[in-house]
């Protein structure tokens, strides 16, 4: 317990202590990202690439390998973050048949997210060792 | 301002996508990942939402409303169908990506071909080759997986297939490539729709040669490729929660499908264009051997008096929908005072990790499913191996036989138990068509049947036995 205290409250300090840095790395002009400059710093994002990627092994790597079912309709859930990039489409000021196509997006995304946590927590919930078996009865 | 706000409630979903995966370390803590998961989804989803150049809500209103009415009757299926509902989710992530990049295409062109610079151009490409493969692809995994009558679930295979597979996807990278150089050309628009059928074709044909045994591993290529296509978004739309998320997917789809293909000692490319299950029929017919049928009466007493009874599952269990009478037989043996194990091959049952979830569903502790490299030193100790459905995971060919389209695969010991009983359905090879010696051997006795059926007799026999009923 004391241990993901820790964790929880250097997650909240690291948080805090980037939010300074980004307001005063970004000219107060810049306030809407659908229409993204042409100038964008693709190398930056192919460097957030690869961390990620560093980063993702780390931590799947350690995955239980008990709960691999679990782990993929959780991370269909995440990669269904492509829900961000139907919203843009879907909601801004473009042609309705660009739009038609973000909605499609957005209705395949939004599927995923709430089918892949929903599906998740009830397998979850299903693992139970010894002693907590019959606390839950049988489903 | 709003800018500022915006990339630091991403940076923070990021982070709580990365705790999210780390907590499924454990099943003591994976149901808190979960609500990690929840919370970063929906601040992404808010913060976006509330972007000054999102004007329109109806149609996102709409369109999230029905996303939830089919995402929740899809959260609901038998556990039994998880991996078609895995693959079709995979489907529907390659389809959202596949879209927003060509909406984004066909949007700059017409309005800003000044955006559509060379690097933009080959993350869309990307996008739409990777978003609409997997499309397709997992489409017709989930269609195998579900036993749709029209889609084919042998291995379909035909001469010249890898050559013809291989030269679809060069065409459509070429047509791809002369896109990214020449994104604004007049016949541009027209060639884009090609790309699009060629790679939504290129799925149909990749997954075509695949059979069920191969399934964990190409779900897991499939995984890794919706998150790669998300990621190809991420670069599209200039948006780093995007590509952090998609990333975090897409590691998880690679490492799983090497832990996949490692189970069965192949490459990721033998997976792909191997064409398994076609090797079947070579030594049939070699020499007779026969099959020593034991009666449930008989297994039942050998049980009782045994002291480590190994339970090894496979697809068949899953089949059968016979984990809860397992669960009963656990139950039997256990008061016994029996000692009751799983063993766990990394590739039974159509996805990674399958097994552990029937069983789990079945409310056996997680304590005792034990993974194959964990229960094989236990083998020879143990007095009865029972064989629930399982084939090719248990074949002792994969040591010795070097003929065998299976040897060097690891497996589960169960021929060094005292005594192996095997539930088998009829006397016909497993679904790789593969012989199996283990069901030959002088310590194995089969048990013929359908595993529900035969469980369930057994659990009768141990029941009546200690008086109970």
């Amino acid at each position: 317990m004391p241990r993901s205290l820790i964790t929880r409250a250097g997650f909240v300090l690291l948080s805090l202590a980037w939010a300074p840095a980004a307001w005063a790395a970004v000219p107060a002009d810049s306030t809407v990202a659908t229409h993204a400059p042409v100038g964008v710093d693709f190398w930056s994002l192919l460097f957030v690439f690869v961390l990620a990627s560093f980063i993702g092994l780390g931590v799947i790597r350690r995955v239980s390998r008990l709960l691999h079912t679990p782990l993929m309709s959780i991370t269909n859930a995440i990669s269904a973050i492509a829900v961000v990039g139907s919203i843009i489409v879907t909601g801004a000021d473009y042609p309705p048949t660009i739009r038609a196509l973000g909605g499609v997006a957005l209705f395949a995304s939004m599927t995923n997210i709430v089918s892949g946590f929903l599906i998740t927590d009830r397998m979850l919930k299903m693992f139970k060792t010894d002693e907590k078996r019959g606390e839950g009865g049988h489903a | 301002m709003t800018y500022s706000i915006q990339q630091l409630a991403y940076i923070i979903s990021t982070a709580l996508f990365i705790f999210a995966l780390h907590w499924m370390n454990t099943p003591a803590t994976a149901r808190k990942g979960v609500y990690a998961g929840v919370a970063a989804m929906t601040i992404a989803i808010l913060v976006t939402w509330v972007q000054p150049g999102v004007i329109h809500h109806g149609w996102i209103v709409v369109a999230m409303l029905a996303g939830t009415a089919v995402g929740i009757p899809l959260a609901n299926v038998p556990l039994t169908a998880v991996p078609q509902r895995t693959a079709l989710s995979h489907a529907f992530g390659g389809l959202a990506a596949g879209l927003v990049g060509s909406a984004k295409y066909y949007l700059w062109l017409s309005e800003g071909p000044e955006n559509l610079t060379a690097f933009r151009m080959v993350a869309i490409i990307l996008e739409i080759l990777l978003g609409f493969l997997t499309f397709t692809g997992s489409l017709m995994a989930a269609g195998k997986l579900q036993e749709v009558k029209w889609i084919p679930q042998r291995p379909v295979t035909y001469p010249g297939q890898n050559f013809i597979n291989l030269g679809l996807f060069a065409v459509a990278a070429g047509l791809g490539a002369a896109l990214a150089m020449n994104p604004t050309a007049p016949w541009a628009p027209m060639l884009f729709p090609v790309v699009v059928g060629l790679s939504l074709l290129f799925g149909v044909l990749l997954i075509l040669p695949i059979g069920g045994a191969d399934m964990p591993t190409v779900i897991a290529i499939l995984n890794a490729y919706a998150g790669l296509s998300a990621v190809a978004m991420g670069f599209v739309l200039d948006n780093k929660l995007l590509i952090t998320a998609g990333a975090l997917d897409g590691s998880s789809g690679l490492i799983l499908a090497i832990i996949m293909c490692k189970a069965m000692n192949r490459s990721f490319t033998n997976v792909l264009f191997g064409a398994f299950g076609q090797v079947q029929q070579l030594k049939a017919g070699a020499e007779q051997k026969v099959y020593k049928p034991e009666t449930p009466e008989g297994a039942a007493q050998v049980l009782e008096q045994s002291s480590l009874v190994v339970i090894i599952p496979g697809y068949g269990m899953a089949v059968a929908q016979a984990q809860h009478k397992v669960r009963e037989l656990y139950d039997q043996l256990k008061k016994r005072g029996i000692t009751v194990k799983f063993a766990i091959h990394p590739v039974a049952g159509r996805m990674p990790g399958h097994m552990n979830v029937l069983l789990a569903e079945a409310d056996i502790p997680y304590t005792d499913l034990v993974e194959m490299d964990a229960i094989n030193p236990d083998m020879p100790q143990c007095d009865v191996a029972l064989v629930v459905g399982a084939n090719d995971v248990v074949n002792p060919a994969a040591r010795t036989d070097k003929s065998s389209p299976i040897y060097g695969m690891p497996i589960i010991d169960a021929d060094k138990a005292r005594t192996i009983f095997a539930i088998k359905r009829s006397k016909s090879p497993g679904f790789a068509g593969i012989e199996n010696e283990l069901y030959f051997s002088d310590r194995t006795w089969m048990l013929f049947g359908d595993a529900k059926a035969v469980i369930g007799e057994l659990v009768k026999q141990l029941s009546g036995g200690s008086g109970m009923h």
